[in-house]
């Protein structure tokens, strides 16, 4: 995934159409449940630990750390590094590390958010910090 | 309820291709269908149940059309490559329930031969499809983190396929019949680190079938007796990011279920089919099933523990998925077919496992480090 203009753009839908508006504006949202308390990611309008309604959404700081990858070494558009990313506020989230020298990725690196854009809204990946 | 004891396998069929440019994905079903109809000493007309997954071309419905069946019970569970492990115990619960007598499973594809479709994406889509997981990179994501937290290297993966290797030298179908070594696979090139293109699966075109009935009806056919005792499936996702784990898989809990049905444990099973997509999987599938703990796999694989004859516990003694056949990227149903094979006496005599009467067929489907699915069966001689 070399190239920030191949990537899709988002299809979104009524459930996560906000987290694409703000993608646009540069920040990068999760859930939490106010009944149980607990973050989660990717977002969804019902729990999915306590089934509880009374999701909100909230602002992540974009700041986490690496908690696996592997280097792609081949495919149709180069080579890459995927990986997840444990954000401060505690869910985990697949991306792309980018903007770096994937050679010298570790576990427990910390990354921070970054927008690549796409004919859509931008989509969020990461950078070491 | 339980399906202990109530259902018998007594048909399988392995299509011996691995490249079928000239035929059709439902002409190899069909081939298949016919070849363990006729291993069974049965006829199409006997056939009361089908299943089949996503390799299905049309699923269910097609199928049964183009097969020319009449059944009054059908399943298309799709849960990737463990699909037919999962298949082999939903037929066993039609089976015990009455729901059908006699059932037809069937695999078929041609991943070599041409591109295979999309696969299937849910809610997640928008945020995870643009970041290009794979099976590769997914599996050498669980890998890495099974290095990171318990110390397993990059050698100790490749025992596994050394293992494979040892037993593909015997099956003449082999896509890849040569022994390898440790520095072979280490020196193969790099694909999805950790993982090396020998710590990978083959790609073949081909498929398998077996047939499931009852014992009365078992009985009055001629293939020794083979019966499954214990089944257990299980699904594991990152469920909204908590806690992420990637060093265990949906085993966890697929194992135990299995193994508390048939009423045995890990050191009586005397022969292991484990899904061998990735290297990695095998290690994290016998950690998960119990064959040894969390984290002690690397040890538990190395200087050929799973070589028939050589280690404490005989795996793949067909060459599995690294070496032999992976038809349509769906390993689960040749784990049933060689555990089959060996509970029969009918394995490869280099790799038969002597007075083999207990034996486990065990895989995941989908993407290890993402949302998959596990199926455990424990088989038994009669």
């Amino acid at each position: 995934m070399a190239d920030a203009a191949k990537y899709p753009k988002p299809a979104t839908n009524p459930e996560t159409a906000h987290f694409w508006e703000q993608t646009a504006k540069g920040k990068l949202m999760f859930k939490r449940c106010t009944a149980c308390g607990e973050a989660h990611y990717f977002p969804r309008s019902i729990c999915p630990f306590c089934f509880s309604d009374k999701t909100v959404w909230e602002e992540s700081s974009g700041e986490g750390e690496i908690y696996t990858f592997s280097l792609m070494r081949k495919s149709a558009s180069g080579p890459y590094a995927i990986g997840y990313v444990t954000l401060k506020e505690g869910p985990s989230l697949l991306t792309n590390f980018v903007d770096c020298d994937r050679e010298k990725l570790k576990i427990g690196q910390k990354v921070k958010v970054v927008f690549k854009p796409t004919d859509g809204a931008p989509l969020p990946f990461f950078t070491p910090v | 309820m339980t399906i202990k004891g109530k259902a018998y396998i007594v048909g399988i069929y392995e299509h011996p291709t691995r490249h079928a440019p000239d035929k059709s994905t439902a002409q190899l079903h069909a081939e298949i269908a016919k070849g363990a109809i006729e291993d069974a000493g049965l006829t199409k007309a006997d056939i009361d149940g089908y299943f089949c997954a996503g390799d299905a071309p049309g699923g269910v419905m097609a199928m049964v059309d183009y097969l020319g069946l009449k059944v009054r019970h059908f399943d298309s569970t799709d849960t990737g490559g463990c699909s037919y492990l999962v298949h082999l115990g939903h037929a066993a619960e039609a089976i015990a329930a009455g729901k059908c007598s006699i059932a037809l499973v069937t695999l078929a594809g041609k991943p070599r031969t041409g591109p295979m479709p999309p696969r299937a994406s849910g809610a997640e889509a928008d945020f995870e499809a643009a970041y290009g997981a794979t099976t590769h990179n997914i599996y050498g994501m669980c890998a890495l983190r099974h290095m990171h937290e318990f110390g397993t290297t990059s050698e100790q993966l490749a025992w596994i396929k050394v293992a494979a290797s040892h037993h593909a030298q015997y099956n003449p179908h082999a896509m890849l019949p040569d022994v390898v070594t440790v520095e072979d696979v280490l020196n193969s090139p790099m694909i999805a680190d950790p993982l090396h293109r020998m710590d990978c699966c083959v790609v073949t075109d081909g498929g398998g079938g077996f047939i499931v009935t009852s014992e009365a009806i078992a009985k009055t056919l001629k293939k020794p007796l083979v019966r499954m005792i214990g089944h257990g499936e299980a699904l594991k996702g990152p469920r909204g990011g908590q806690k992420l784990d990637l060093t265990y898989s949906a085993g966890v809990w697929s194992g135990p279920r299995a193994f508390e049905e048939a009423g045995v444990t890990p050191k009586d099973i005397k022969y292991a089919s484990i899904y061998d997509s990735f290297t990695i999987t095998v290690l994290m599938q016998l950690e998960d099933l119990g064959f040894c703990k969390k984290g002690e796999g690397g040890k538990f694989v190395a200087d050929g523990n799973l070589i028939s004859g050589v280690g404490k516990l005989p795996f793949n003694t067909d060459g599995g998925g690294l070496c032999s056949n992976h038809p349509v990227n769906r390993g689960g149903m040749t784990k049933i077919l060689e555990a089959v094979r060996q509970l029969r006496g009918e394995a490869h005599p280099k790799v038969q496992v002597p007075n083999c009467d207990l034996a486990v067929a065990h895989g995941t489907g989908g993407l290890l480090g993402v949302r998959h699915a596990a199926s455990t069966c424990i088989l038994e001689r009669v």
